[in-house]
């Protein structure tokens, strides 16, 4: 197949299989996608983040443990360390470097515990309605009522400080948004003819949740939880900014703002750094956010 | 309740009283209702903490060499031995009457320091709030009306980043500029060394206690320290109102009474801010009680850059130090000032919406 | 021969837009004069946007181009937007489709009302308020006290209705652009809305541009009618000639229409002809 018939292929008006349909539906949405240059923009960060994390051993100039005192908190663009040393003398690229592994651990853990959590409280109590409805919902209004770094504080210093306790942390204070989303949808595709027709045709309840409602609600809590994201990403630095995340001599980029915070009126790259690493990072997801929320779901956006 | 076509037919006799009331007093019902299960939950939550935390409450009381007399006493003294439901009747009980308990590390009661520092937060977040909505809601309003013009992309940009930067990280570099290279403002902490406890503490805000004393070399000092932490934070809510602003506005903007209110030969000046802001007015009084809540809690990163002694701070350093009743007072406090923010922005809803009646 | 209020000549409404330039009125030219004139034509066909274009009301990236859009002999085009305003509401005004929509929902019909008359005119609030109660009766709403201090959502549709014609007249223009004005209404109350409308204008030497897309009610209630498809004129004619239409278009249309006094068994589908779209407007010029 010629590159000019491909094209066509996947821009067809009228597609000869359900499948071709759906390539079709998701090449279009590429191509709109792809002309939004900021969108474009994050998504090549993540992109290279993902790259730099996976190749962090090979990308790294030094070792981000091994501490030389003799040569602590060398200034930026220093020879051998060009975003200078810490305070004990660990080279800040490295350590960056390896961070971006702790980063992307964070938000892969929370975005899979959170959006699925929500996405099933929010679909039974959609599909279920009546006492269990207004039982789930309370639950995720209270939870919505608290104040989420508050209860994540109360939470980590609960179960003790520490990565995965971040992140259970982080996920029980960012579901409810989730469910709120789930359940709507839920509700409006309920009542829809089609399933009325899938009913009489004998499906089961669970049939109807995860073959017919689930897959029309990720679109919109895929939009959802790419904007979370760089909330996620700053709660995580914050948490580990206050000591409660991932605990030293991890390089979660939190904890080295943290470190850095000591000598930021004299060596002030120690806490700069990091902190545009985490600024890059959620940005990017941001930007890579509202391309999505163009594409995926157009009416959300103004 | 619409009005009958037909103006001709006298109108029905005026229902009975009990009608009247009813709906009144059912939706009052309803809402005293949803706060007192939102209270319950919150409380529960805490509760549950409290008791899966790995700390043992009683061998921070008396003491890793306490003999098991002391230690039952002690046990009992608490209500530990007593069943769950009625240990959590009477956390419910203690918290209604404002008690949370005796602080591990000053020996005070949480409820006394949490009244001390409260005050200095509020301040600093109703600073940042106010500097939010002055700046945020008119960028939101000409970037709708200026939709993709210079001032639009403007807005945009403040806000991405608004929603990217680290707070706590923008708080250390604003400290590095503003005070380490310019020396524009004051340093970390609430009033100069020479100010502290200079005017006497009549609401605890002491921009406001500066004024009532007439100490103005204390209201400037006192300035100068908050005008950066709350700057920072008023940034935050800066970059969400304005955003919100923007896009409540171009939905208004599109709606016909707009049409007419130009059709009649207004001025665009007076169609946007006399017609269009009005219709915006219920949801930016929602949005604003939402990122004043933020703030509260945006505060508690910000509070430690600054050593800004609120309940942020609070908060963390009883967290640090295992100080379960601190940690878990400030937690229900703070979800106290949640929920009535809540109850407040929909009070003012049914104020100014005439359809919410 | 009776004066010309409004004359427009060669009138274009174009929207740029990523595939290229869309022209929602191409090269419409007509007169007005104290006459009530129909704009007929289905959804698209440019009729609401040639009435908003000579009030100027298109709003950027539309553009409005024409020869001259002449008020009384005063090229609307040559105005500066606050000259502009001096003319909306004062000389020519506007009453669209839905009360429900085109009233102010957060505020009283008073002030509504009041806000118009003000607007231009240098009377006191209690005058205006009294003037606003005339208003109000003239379009026969009973209790008119307890309707200025009502909010849109309290009225039903044909009494918002009525409120935006009151309040569309009572700053006194000699030109009236009725958008669809009966569309969203029940059918009981359509004819009570035009009568009052009709009534009005007549009384105070108007003339009416009426919009919408109902044949019939065109015919009944206006002096000329204009046809639109496609941004064009396709056909000119008398309002109680319209039923010897010529162009098959406007034929087309009367026969998709169930008649009392011939009925049948099938009514026509309308079949287009893109040729109608391509031949240049007729002018509906005096």
């Amino acid at each position: 197949m010629t590159e000019q018939t491909l094209k066509q292929w996947l821009l067809t008006d009228t597609p000869t299989s359900r499948r071709h349909a759906k390539i079709s539906a998701f090449y279009q949405g590429w191509l709109s996608f792809r002309s939004n240059t900021m969108a474009m923009i994050g998504l090549g960060i993540l992109v290279a983040l993902v790259v730099i994390a996976a190749a962090a051993p090979l990308l790294a100039p030094h070792d981000p443990f091994v501490q030389d005192l003799g040569n602590r908190l060398a200034p930026l663009g220093s020879e051998n360390h060009v975003f200078g040393t810490d305070s004990l003398g660990r080279d800040i690229l490295s350590r960056l470097i390896y961070g971006a592994r702790i980063t992307l651990y964070i938000v892969a853990l929370v975005a899979l515990i959170a959006p699925v959590a929500g996405l099933l409280v929010g679909t039974i109590s959609g599909y279920v309605g009546g006492w269990t409805d207004t039982i789930l919902m309370r639950i995720t209004d209270i939870f919505l009522a608290f104040p989420r770094l508050v209860l994540a504080l109360a939470f980590v210093a609960a179960l003790g400080a520490g990565i995965e306790n971040a992140v259970l942390a982080i996920s029980l204070t960012a579901w409810p948004p989730y469910a709120r989303i789930a359940r709507a949808e839920t509700l409006t595709i309920r009542s829809s003819d089609y399933i009325s027709a899938i009913k009489l045709q004998g499906a089961g309840a669970l049939r109807i949740i995860t073959k017919h409602i689930w897959p029309l609600c990720i679109s919109s809590l895929i939009v959802r939880v790419t904007l979370d994201m760089a909330g996620i990403i700053l709660a995580a630095a914050g948490l580990g900014f206050l000591g409660l995340g991932a605990q030293p001599p991890s390089p979660e980029w939190g904890a080295m703002i943290s470190e850095g915070r000591r000598f930021i009126l004299d060596h002030w790259w120690v806490a700069t750094m990091p902190g545009l690493a985490i600024f890059t990072v959620s940005l990017a997801f941001n930007l890579l956010g509202d391309g999505l929320r163009d594409v995926l779901d157009p009416k959300a956006g103004e | 309740m619409a009005l009958s076509e037909d103006n001709h037919e006298r109108r029905p006799p005026r229902a009975p009283l009990s009608d009247v009331v009813w709906p009144v007093a059912r939706t009052t019902l309803r809402t005293f209702g949803s706060i007192a299960v939102t209270l319950l939950g919150l409380l529960f939550v805490t509760f549950i903490i409290g008791r899966v935390m790995p700390i043992d409450p009683v061998l921070s009381i008396v003491g890793e060499r306490a003999s098991q007399s002391t230690y039952d006493a002690v046990y009992q003294q608490l209500g530990l031995d007593k069943p769950l439901i009625v240990q959590f009747l009477y956390y419910i009980w203690d918290v209604l009457h404002l008690d949370f308990g005796i602080s591990l590390l000053n020996a005070r009661p949480v409820s006394e320091d949490i009244a001390r520092v409260f005050p200095a937060t509020l301040e600093l977040a109703t600073l940042g709030i106010l500097f939010g909505v002055v700046l945020g809601v008119p960028l939101g309003v000409l970037a709708a009306v200026r939709k993709g013009s210079w001032i639009d992309q403007v807005a945009r940009v403040v806000a991405l980043v608004g929603y990217s930067m680290p707070i706590f990280w923008l708080g250390l570099m604003g400290l590095l500029v503003f005070y380490g290279i310019l020396g524009w403002v004051g340093g970390p902490g609430r009033v100069g060394i020479f100010y502290v406890d200079v005017v006497p503490s009549v609401t605890g805000l002491l921009l406001v206690d500066a004024v009532l004393d007439g100490n103005w070399d204390v209201f400037k000092d006192a300035f100068s320290h908050i005008i950066l932490p709350a700057s920072l934070l008023g940034y935050y809510s800066l970059a969400y109102i304005s955003r919100m602003t923007r896009s409540f506005m171009l939905e208004q903007l599109s709606a016909e009474y707009v049409t007419t209110a130009r059709v009649k030969g207004m001025s665009e000046w007076d169609v946007i801010w006399k017609h269009a802001f009005k219709n915006i007015r219920v949801q930016l009084i929602t949005v604003i009680a939402l990122s004043y809540a933020g703030l509260l809690e945006g505060s508690v990163l910000t509070e430690i850059i600054f050593s800004w002694p609120g309940i942020g701070s609070y908060i963390t350093t009883a967290l640090l130090s295992a100080d379960m009743n601190a940690v878990l007072g400030g937690t229900v406090v703070v979800g106290l000032v949640f929920i009535l923010l809540n109850i407040f922005s929909d009070l003012l809803y049914k104020v100014f919406d005439p359809r919410a009646k | 021969m009776m004066s010309v209020l409004l004359d427009v000549e060669n009138l274009w409404v174009k929207f740029p837009s990523r595939h290229g330039v869309f022209d929602a009125v191409r090269g419409v030219s007509f007169t007005l004069g104290r006459e009530r004139l129909g704009i007929v034509g289905e959804s698209g066909s440019g009729k609401s946007m040639t009435g908003r274009a000579i009030l100027r009301l298109i709003r950027p990236p539309g553009i409005v181009e024409a020869d001259h859009i002449n008020l009384e002999g005063v090229n609307l085009l040559d105005k500066t937007e606050k000259e502009m305003r001096d003319v909306r509401g004062q000389r020519i005004s506007m009453v669209m489709q839905d009360p429900k929509f085109s009233l102010n929902p957060v505020m009283t019909i008073g002030d509504q009302i009041i806000e118009a008359y003000r607007l231009h005119s240098k009377a006191s609030k209690a005058e205006a308020y009294k003037k606003s109660l005339e208003m109000l009766e003239a379009v026969s709403i009973r209790d008119p006290e307890r309707v200025m201090r009502a909010y849109p959502h309290e009225m039903s549709g044909g009494m918002g209705q009525r409120i935006m014609i009151a309040m569309m007249l009572i700053p006194n223009p000699q030109i009236l652009i009725a958008d669809e004005p009966t569309s969203a209404l029940d059918v009981s109350v359509q004819r009570q809305v035009l009568d009052i409308m009709d009534k009005l204008v007549k009384d105070r030497g108007m003339g009416l541009i009426f919009i919408s897309h109902d044949l019939n009610l065109v015919a009944d209630f206006c002096d000329r009618v204009l046809i639109m498809y496609a941004g064009r004129i396709v056909e000119v004619c008398d309002a109680e000639k319209l039923h010897a239409a010529k162009h098959p278009y406007t034929r087309g249309l009367l026969n998709s229409l169930p008649r009392l006094d011939a009925p049948r068994d099938r009514l026509e589908v309308l079949q287009r002809d893109p040729a109608w779209s391509e031949a240049p407007s007729v002018s509906g010029r005096v």
